[in-house]
């Protein structure tokens, strides 16, 4: 690890189906402001960018230099990095690496998404390989209905523990001002609602948003003046192993697995389901919601339903997952990771309002994507 | 901060259409490469970055195409939408950020499979600007008027940075146009937007790249000799055509500015050797050098005029042939970068200069050069 680097703003649009109001310039533009704002600085004090989203949503090639107006990027540094679902938290980790490498003292990551603008499922068709995984692994649902079908087998997991996840972010989501479904729904409320692909119904899957977030990432030097309590970066972990679906081991999420073992050896961090005080994971569907617990081990395989049942990921747990009401509650795809670290962030600088987990110090966030790649991060009120 | 230092490089031969292998057999091919010329194996490099983008290769998330070819597996790797040079930004942060010792970045365009027009008319403003019909190639065309009504440039001149650097391609064996022209040829070629003629414009091309960097303790791992990153500069303007001064290349002039300061050099004129820019179109060299401060305004077409940009010239621009000769987009500005480690190196063959101990690499991004990457790189 080299300069030590800290989170010292967010901002975020209000997530909606539709932003009717504004183009995709001035969702932008609405994240980097509310951003400036929240960390009390102006446009003059960001030494470079960084911004993400996935091309094919909105038919904007090159977002990097289109975007330019709506970044406030004159005549300063930007490029793109774009890693599908794990653009987000893509874009967090460029960021991260911007400051450390010593060449900026602050810098805005930028992920955002327009969906209603985009044939979501048609865009995404055409991350598999034409010739051998298009037929059979078309869009993000059959993929993850292959992991879920896996799981439920294996460890006979039922549909009704998955919809528990579906229950606890929903009912976060009201929290959050800026969630984009931010009604809470029931067990049965989820099991009643209409099959997409077995086993996952309307209710288990996120829905598609339009929302942009920005997130200021600074030095050391910086931070302190910036920010009473900056949340400071213990360590980023990535893996985009697999390029084939049919190559994926669906009873676990290596990539997860690999990624979380590597940051929680970065950072100390030995009894993760202890140490950790919140997490914002990016659980794009139910069912994630409880292998992939499994996965960053938090537990046993096929224990994660006693976790969800108990209530220890609740609000009120031991280990509250997703305050501010998760993927199921908003999903504008490429700041969707970039959602799940400024949340921690805010959860660390103690200005998460009512979503706030008290005494947070310690916040795992996760990306996820690709062909189930995963990305995390681990935030923390201490410096490291 | 570590020093840092490019110690292994490969590329394709660049082709019009290359028909028998897919983006990820390029891709492996350059990787491999890369490693084979350092002499090191796959086990030492520590983080991967690679560039792609989902227009050009026509796939969402372009880059899982090429995670199994470029060695990925168990790294951190991340991915870049841009020029190459963008790619060897972030590639250079990692390692400069102390995280890792060595990073792999790799490059790759299958142009040849796509619609040039319809892909570069998606970077443009969708309401306002697409149903203009702009592309790449009609808002060069933009520019390359800008360039002659506001600082007098020629058309005679670019066609002499045509005759050059399709001239040097002869030297480069994996050059796609290597061509005897003359400057008639190049004026009396067909118009495809005026001013611009075909002899004006780069080819498409497919084709990969890769370079390994190390940080300074690592670099005895490779068998090459070290050529380290001095200085690094970018820099974006504003996006609407309409809102800029497309003959004034403010942004390059202030990613240069970045680049010669952290390189320490006070006087670039003077200090650097030699220079790969980004000659999409032949007007863009004298441009770029105006922007790049290495002439006045309108001072670009005096230097190829009298031959100083020439291989045996004081200053040599694009010796490989540049990018008239061979564009892959993504690539090209990467490969701008392996041009000057060859000829740092002393490797570059039949198309060495003489004299190369700091060289300049230069890529951009979006329409009419609206972001560039400055890159010097030295022998000490």
């Amino acid at each position: 690890m080299g300069r030590k680097v800290a989170i010292t703003g967010f901002g975020q649009t209000h997530h909606a189906a539709r932003r009717w109001d504004v183009n995709g310039l001035e969702l932008i533009q609405e994240a980097v402001a509310r951003a400036l704002e929240n960390a009390e600085l102006s446009l003059d004090d960001i030494d470079a960018m960084v911004i993400g989203n996935m091309d094919h949503f909105e038919g904007i090639n090159y977002v990097d230099t289109w975007s330019v107006e709506g970044l406030g990027a004159f005549l300063k540094p930007v490029f793109k990095v774009t890693t599908g679902g794990t653009t987000g938290a893509t874009v967090a980790i460029a960021a991260y690496y911007h400051v450390a490498s010593g060449l900026f003292e602050n810098v805005i990551a930028i992920g955002w998404e327009k969906n209603s603008e985009s044939d979501t499922t048609g865009a995404i068709i055409t991350c598999s390989d034409p010739i051998w995984d298009r037929f059979s692994y078309s869009g993000a649902i059959s993929s993850l209905a292959v992991e879920a079908s896996a799981y439920m087998k294996t460890y006979g997991i039922t549909e009704r523990d998955a919809a528990r996840v579906t229950v606890r972010d929903r009912s976060n989501a009201v929290n959050n001002p800026y969630a984009h479904l931010r009604k809470a729904v029931s067990i049965e409320d989820v099991m009643g609602s209409p099959m997409l692909t077995e086993p996952i119904k309307l209710l288990d899957i996120c829905p598609r948003s339009d929302g942009a977030a920005a997130v200021i990432f600074s030095s050391e030097e910086k931070a302190r003046k910036i920010c009473p309590q900056p949340a400071w970066i213990h360590a980023v972990s990535v893996r985009h192993d697999t390029t084939w679906f049919g190559d994926i081991d669906y009873n676990r999420l290596v990539s997860l697995e690999s990624a979380s073992k590597e940051a929680f050896k970065i950072a100390g961090i030995r009894e993760p389901f202890k140490e950790l005080d919140v997490c914002e994971l990016y659980l794009p569907y139910s069912f994630a919601g409880l292998k992939w617990m499994e996965s960053i081990g938090f537990c046993g395989p096929g224990e994660a339903p006693r976790l969800l049942w108990d209530g220890k990921t609740d609000m009120s747990g031991i280990l509250p997952v997703n305050p501010s009401g998760g993927v199921l509650s908003t999903n504008c795809i490429g700041a969707t990771g970039l959602l799940r670290v400024g949340e921690a962030a805010l959860q660390i600088m103690g200005k998460a309002e009512k979503r706030q987990v008290a005494g947070a110090r310690l916040a795992l966030a996760t990306g996820f994507g690709g062909c189930f790649w995963s990305d995390v991060l681990i935030i923390g009120a201490d410096k490291p | 901060m570590k020093k840092v230092a490019v110690v292994g490089v490969a590329q394709t031969r660049f082709e019009r259409r290359i028909v028998n292998r897919n983006y990820a057999d390029l891709i492996y091919e350059v990787t491999t490469g890369a490693l084979e010329d350092a002499g090191m194996t796959i086990d030492q490099i520590d983080n991967v970055i690679t560039v792609s983008n989902d227009f050009w290769d026509g796939r969402t998330i372009s880059s899982m195409a090429v995670m199994d070819a470029c060695g990925a597996y168990g790294k951190n790797v991340s991915t870049v939408e841009g020029d190459g040079t963008f790619g060897a930004v972030y590639g250079a942060m990692r390692i400069w950020s102390g995280s890792f010792g060595t990073t792999l970045v790799v490059a790759h365009s299958k142009s040849s499979e796509g619609s040039l027009p319809l892909i570069t008319n998606a970077m443009f403003d969708p309401l306002y600007y697409r149903p203009l019909g702009l592309d790449a190639i009609s808002s060069a065309a933009l520019q390359a008027q800008a360039y002659i009504d506001s600082r007098g440039a020629n058309i005679e001149d670019w066609a002499l940075v045509s005759v050059k650097n399709h001239g040097n391609a002869r030297y480069n064996p994996l050059a796609q146009l290597p061509m005897d022209l003359t400057i008639d040829q190049v004026l009396a070629s067909r118009l495809v937007a005026d001013p611009l003629k075909l002899l004006d414009c780069s080819p498409i091309s497919d084709g990969a790249c890769a370079i390994i960097l190390a940080e300074e303790g690592r670099v005895s791992e490779s068998k090459q000799k070290p050529v380290w990153l001095k200085g690094v500069g970018y820099a974006a303007e504003l996006h609407y055509l309409g809102d800029r001064d497309l003959s004034d290349p403010q942004a390059l002039t202030q990613a240069a500015k970045r680049a010669y300061n952290m390189a320490g050099l006070t006087n670039p004129q003077e200090q650097i050797d030699f220079f790969e820019i980004y000659d999409a179109f032949s007007y863009m060299e004298p441009l770029w050098l105006e922007g790049l401060g290495i002439c006045g305004a309108g001072g670009g077409g005096k230097l190829i005029r009298k031959g100083v940009t020439e291989m045996r010239g004081y200053l040599p621009v694009n010796s490989s042939g540049g990018v008239l000769s061979a564009h892959a987009v993504l690539v090209a500005g990467l490969v701008r970068m392996i041009e000057v480690v060859l000829q740092i190196r002393g490797t570059a063959g039949a198309h060495q200069i003489e004299r190369a101990r700091i060289g300049l690499a230069h890529g951009i991004n979006g329409p009419c050069g609206q972001s560039h990457c400055v890159w010097i790189l030295g022998e000490n």
